[in-house]
């Protein structure tokens, strides 16, 4: 009798595998079959790389001061140039991707938790918590962005780690707004209602359904969010509000670069590039995850 | 419906006609060697920031000082390459054996921009107006004439007219620079009637018996003076117009220079030097060097409470490199706090030199044969004394890493950073001072003694020795006498090393080939009375 | 709504300022003054009053109308701040402009063509302009176009010898009313360069949404007869894809609009163009606090402003739109 059961046209197995093969899954195949979201990783991890093995891959110290070689325009002995000091550039340019890559990830990574906890705390409680909570984020919104980190830093401080906190601060209400809106919608579906009513906590509830639910959507904001305060932290950089000599921030090198704009512009061009390579990057990455988990958001 | 594609068409076409407009060559107007030969008679000058107001005794600024030094006259006023003085206003004066009263000879038949009369009348209201205010209305007037009208300290007992044309000034006790202090730009004579009539828009509204009479203001933007046509000094100003631009960035002001979009430029990066030296159609203009860059060593910080250390630091900055990178060879090393150019300088004292052995030599001895860490503030924008704070900083970073004293660069802006220095919060920092009078005591006093300490004195450097020298310089008449204690005071600061003094830089300017006439004072406000294009 | 906002707003930006380390009177008055100095003046600007008292003294002259007086010029901000403030709208505009008219056509273009190599081309220049920094994009124009090919100038609104007398401060409307051709021409090249760095991001964003906008229009049934019957249908695809843009379109206009001005900061750092990012961020150096308290309003106020103009525009475009 079991034999009957396994016809070959659809053997059960196969429709079981395929089940269980998780929705995260399809999107994957999605996003491999994505040309250009895989260039935008490929991009991304490049960076990466470079940034983790800098030390093996920049040829020079990146503080080391030769002030006899200022200004030297790129050759074999220095592949970018000199800057102003008769620092070797692209070693400058390598170790910089530590700084922007860090400074990139942990904002956004300090923006989703706080902007979800507040999104959480808003959507899911909703009346006069909801209101106040909604009201600090139109009020944050309706500043300049770039403002409200200059603002930020001004009370802090100019250094690194200050700016990374501004440019957390700012990203907080895009992430609060997302994650509310998430469980606005998700508030009323069946099988939440169906929790509550057998009880389940509220704490329960949120983690182990609502912000499973969420993870997608998360993910992409998340990586185009990194695109942003990476440019974000260059401004700031650019302003002199970001990380201090002799770290070399991309922004920071721009800022330096800015007086010998007719003299030695490759000390303009090279960090700029960086910036827009890395910053593309996620970019192409972020888009392909959205397409690939669409579906996903748009349920 | 047809309306939006072709809208949107005819919006294309604008865009693109708009941009190849943008692209053809800038006309005349904007060009840079024109082909008129006729002489030009507006000089437009490029400077870093705007000015705060016009009334020049209200301001402190640079900015503001040097836009009224050609819209007003002082009493008396400095010569081209110096402090020392020369008759504007006033025509002779003499001075009692006491030291106590100055008479002043005023020149006749000189009229404010309003049409009124000056005369000894209007010496007096001006000065009666400054004594009659505080510190937050007259800055510079408290701080040079030793406070206002009630105030212990104030040097001024009277000012009265004796004739229409005679004004005497009897003091309370003997001032030293008095003529010199008479003459800066803040106490520059304005015209009753108007201050009378603007009162507190006075700022906008300047009027004042200088070269130049006031047309307009837009603010960030430029300031416009037209030639004063009932000028007392005959046959001057050559220039029709004089319009001053204010352009922030270094690099911009140059691009503006170059392309002939201004005539002058101040504060030209050292960097840029050999760039414009090159060019046929500029010239360099030097601003003889009347300031000190320094790092100052917070006596009252950590390892620096220790004179040794303080003196291990000075020895190990190799001050002439900073100067060729940083400065392109326009400063000299600085070994006092006040350059060469001012009476009672001390050549006799010998510098600390670069030695690194030496200064680690000293560290051990003093308890820190490891070195120690430490802060090193710098300010993020530019200054007269020194064009890139953080730059050098940087330098100097990597000069005491060598005697294994590792400094962390700190920055503040330029508002937060001046506070906590007040406060005495930064262990090392950079800093430098333009003097206003060519008087020592306007380096000495105000940077290095206790009285200053909370004002300008940031080191919170306190030596009683120093501090009797000082004030007995104050109050003697004879020059002899005060440039000996003068340079006393100079040996004291040397053992005591409160600062690595690092250079006496020249500012640079830089502008058209065929500009006369122009010579950059000392004090960074220059009278353009002179100046025309060839 | 907008109150509340707007209260809250200030509140933000008051307590803000005063966190600053940095005592405005310090910074008037220059390295050079004295203890005594800085503490006279910080009396006669009642900055040495409790909070509450000056924020109250604020907010009641607001209310009034008043905007309160620089701390550092002594200029009331409301005549003040005008030029300024022209000066970002006629920079913004120029660039919203260029964003449009360039975004939205290279937009239906690479959908009608899609997959063509415009279409790549003009996606890719896109992802780049989004994600290339603006101050950079500034510096490199400065330095081709202005610098090394010498098209255009390099900083400024307009030629400094020959100053454009201001009506309304839009210098583009100023030299056409007074009939003067070669300024407006000044003015124009003044503009380019600075306007095409700002138009950069939302061009790019305009582009992408028109394109995938138009993309969904031709989806529809009707497009894919149309299209069938060859190019001639163009035109009828262009209409209704226009049609379509405007909502998306409109969305990044109001979002970009207020983007712009406050963050044109950069961009005006580097054109030494006299607008209000620069307004603001000067008065953040010299802690001119009124200044930064009202300048902030404003330009909040005008990014709700024009918001709302757009939340109209949608309800008057699409009429299923509804709103309470």
């Amino acid at each position: 009798m079991a034999e009957l059961a396994r016809t070959p046209a659809t053997p059960p197995t196969a429709i079981e595998e395929e089940r269980t093969v998780s929705l995260w899954g399809e999107a994957w195949q999605r996003f491999r079959k994505n040309k250009i979201a895989l260039v935008g990783t490929g991009i991304v991890l490049f960076f990466i790389m470079i940034a983790i093995l800098a030390p093996w891959l920049a040829p020079y110290d990146y503080k080391e001061q030769q002030l006899a070689e200022r200004l030297q325009p790129p050759s074999s002995e220095h592949w970018f140039g000199t800057d102003d000091f008769g620092r070797d550039i692209f070693s400058r340019v390598i170790y910089g991707a530590r700084i922007s890559l860090w400074v990139g990830f942990f904002s956004v990574l300090g923006s989703i938790v706080v902007g979800s906890l507040l999104g959480i705390i808003a959507g899911y409680y909703g009346r006069w918590i909801d209101g106040v909570i909604s009201r600090l984020f139109d009020i944050m919104l309706a500043f300049p962005s770039i403002l409200l980190a200059i603002g930020i830093v001004a009370v802090l401080g100019p250094s690194l780690q200050n700016a990374l906190i501004a440019i957390a601060v700012i990203n907080v209400p895009n992430f609060g707004r997302l994650i509310r809106s998430r469980v606005l919608s998700i508030k009323q579906e069946e099988y939440i209602m169906a929790a509550k009513a057998i009880g389940m906590s509220d704490w329960r509830i949120l983690f182990h359904h609502i912000l499973p639910n969420s993870l997608a959507p998360i993910i992409v904001q998340g990586t185009l969010a990194i695109a942003t305060a990476i440019i974000e932290a260059a401004a700031l950089g650019f302003l002199g509000l970001g990380a201090q000599p002799p770290n070399p921030e991309w922004g920071k090198m721009l800022s330096d670069a800015k007086d010998f704009l007719t003299q030695a512009p490759w000390t303009m061009i090279f960090p700029g590039l960086a910036i827009m390579l890395t910053v593309l990057g996620f970019n192409l990455m972020g888009d392909g995850l959205r397409d690939a988990l669409d579906p996903r958001m748009k349920s | 419906m047809r309306r939006n594609k072709w809208f949107t068409w005819l919006a294309m076409l604008l865009a693109v006609v708009l941009v190849f407009a943008g692209c053809s060559k800038p006309k005349e107007s904007t060009g840079g060697s024109s082909e008129k030969p006729s002489a030009q008679d507006t000089l437009v000058y490029g400077r870093g920031g705007d000015s705060v107001s016009l009334d020049p005794a209200t301001v402190t600024d640079g900015e503001s000082l040097k836009v009224t030094k050609n819209i007003f006259d002082t009493l008396l006023d400095y010569n081209d390459n110096d402090t020392s003085v020369k008759p504007a206003l006033a025509t002779k004066w003499t001075v009692s054996e006491d030291g106590l009263t100055y008479t002043f000879e005023l020149r006749q038949g000189v009229k404010f921009h309003d049409g009124t009369d000056f005369n000894a009348e209007a010496v007096v209201f001006n000065f009666e107006r400054w004594a009659n205010g505080n510190e937050d209305k007259f800055p510079y007037y408290g701080s040079m004439f030793g406070g206002y009208k009630n105030d212990e300290g104030h040097v001024i007992k009277e000012v009265k007219a004796i004739d229409d044309y005679t004004v005497q000034f009897v003091l309370k006790r003997p001032q030293a620079p008095f003529l010199k202090n008479i003459a800066m730009p803040p106490f520059a004579i304005a015209s009753p009637e108007a201050v009378k009539k603007y009162g507190d828009k006075f700022g906008e509204h300047p009027v004042g018996t200088g070269p130049f009479i006031f047309k307009e203001w837009k603010r960030n933007e430029r300031i416009m003076l037209e030639k004063n046509k009932e000028y007392w000094e005959k046959g001057y100003p050559k220039l029709n117009q004089l319009i001053f631009v204010s352009i922030p960035d270094n690099s911009a002001r140059l691009n503006a220079l170059l392309k002939g979009e201004i005539d002058i430029m101040e504060d030209l990066n050292p960097t840029d030097l050999k760039q414009v030296e090159g060019n046929k159609e500029f010239q360099i203009f030097k601003r003889p060097s009347m300031n000190v860059a320094y790092v100052g060593l917070t006596a009252t910080r950590g390892p620096l409470k220790n004179k040794l250390v303080r003196q291990a630091l000075n020895h190990a900055v190799d001050k002439k490199a900073i100067i060729d990178a940083f400065y392109a060879g326009q400063a000299e090393v600085a070994k006092n706090p006040m350059p060469p150019s001012i009476p009672g300088y001390n050549d006799a004292i010998q510098d600390y030199p670069f030695d690194l052995e030496k200064a680690k030599q000293l560290l051990a001895e003093a308890g820190y044969p490891n070195g120690f860490e430490i802060e090193l503030w710098a300010m993020p924008v530019p200054r007269p004394y020194m064009p890139d704070g953080q730059k050098i900083a940087e330098a100097i970073q990597a000069n005491f890493a060598k005697i294994g004293v590792k400094a962390k660069i700190v920055s503040y802006e330029w508002a937060t950073y001046l506070e906590k220095l007040a406060k005495g919060e930064a262990d090392t920092f950079m800093l430098g001072w333009t003097g206003d009078n060519g008087d020592a005591d306007n380096f000495l006093y105000a940077l290095l003694d206790k009285d200053s300490i909370g004002s300008n004195n940031y080191t919170y450097f306190a030596n009683d020795e120093l501090h009797n020298i000082l004030v007995e310089a104050q109050t003697v008449s004879d020059e002899n006498k005060r440039n000996e204690l003068y340079k006393q005071a100079q040996e004291i600061i040397k053992e005591e090393a409160p600062w690595i003094p690092l250079v006496h830089s020249t500012p640079l300017l830089a502008g058209k080939t065929n500009i006369q006439g122009f010579h950059p004072h000392p004090t960074g406000s220059d009278k353009f009375t002179k100046v025309e294009f060839q | 709504m907008i109150i509340p906002v707007l209260f809250g707003m200030s509140l933000v930006v008051f307590f803000m300022i005063r966190a600053i380390p940095g005592n405005p009177a310090q910074v008037i008055l220059g390295q050079k003054a004295t203890k005594e100095a800085v503490a006279a003046l910080t009396h006669k600007l009642g900055l040495d009053e409790p909070w509450y008292v000056q924020y109250v003294k604020y907010i009641g002259g607001l209310l009034r109308g008043d905007l309160g007086e620089s701390i550092r010029t002594g200029a009331p901000i409301a005549e003040e701040i005008w030029p300024y403030l022209a000066a970002t709208l006629e920079l913004s505009l120029a660039a919203m402009l260029i964003a449009v008219v360039i975004g939205v056509n290279a937009g239906i273009i690479s959908a009608w063509f899609q997959h063509s190599w415009f279409d790549y081309i003009a996606m890719v220049l896109a992802l780049i302009g989004v994600s290339m920094p603006i101050f950079w994009l500034g510096l490199m124009e400065q330095w081709l176009f202005s610098i090394q090919l010498d098209w255009l100038p390099t900083s400024g609104r307009e030629d400094v010898r020959n100053p454009i007398e201001p009506i309304t401060h839009l210098y583009l409307i100023d030299t056409l009313l007074s009939g003067n051709t070669e300024q407006f021409w000044q003015v124009v090249q003044h503009l380019v360069l600075p306007s095409m760095a700002l138009a950069t991001i939302p061009m790019a964003i305009i582009a992408r949404m028109t394109r995938s906008s138009m993309l969904e229009v031709m989806k529809s049934d009707y497009i894919r007869t149309a299209r069938a019957k060859g190019v001639s249908m163009f035109w009828v695809v262009y209409k209704h894809s226009l049609k379509n843009a405007i909502i998306p379109v409109l969305t990044v206009i109001g979002l970009q609009t207020g983007l712009l001005l406050g963050g044109a900061i950069l961009t005006e750092t580097i054109f030494s163009w006299p607008g209000i990012g620069r307004y603001i961020y000067d008065a953040i150096g010299y802690r001119d606090y009124p200044v930064i308290q009202s300048g902030i309003l404003i330009i909040a106020a005008i990014f709700i402003f024009i918001n709302l103009i757009v939340d109209l525009l949608y309800a008057a475009i699409d009429p299923r739109i509804k709103y309470n």
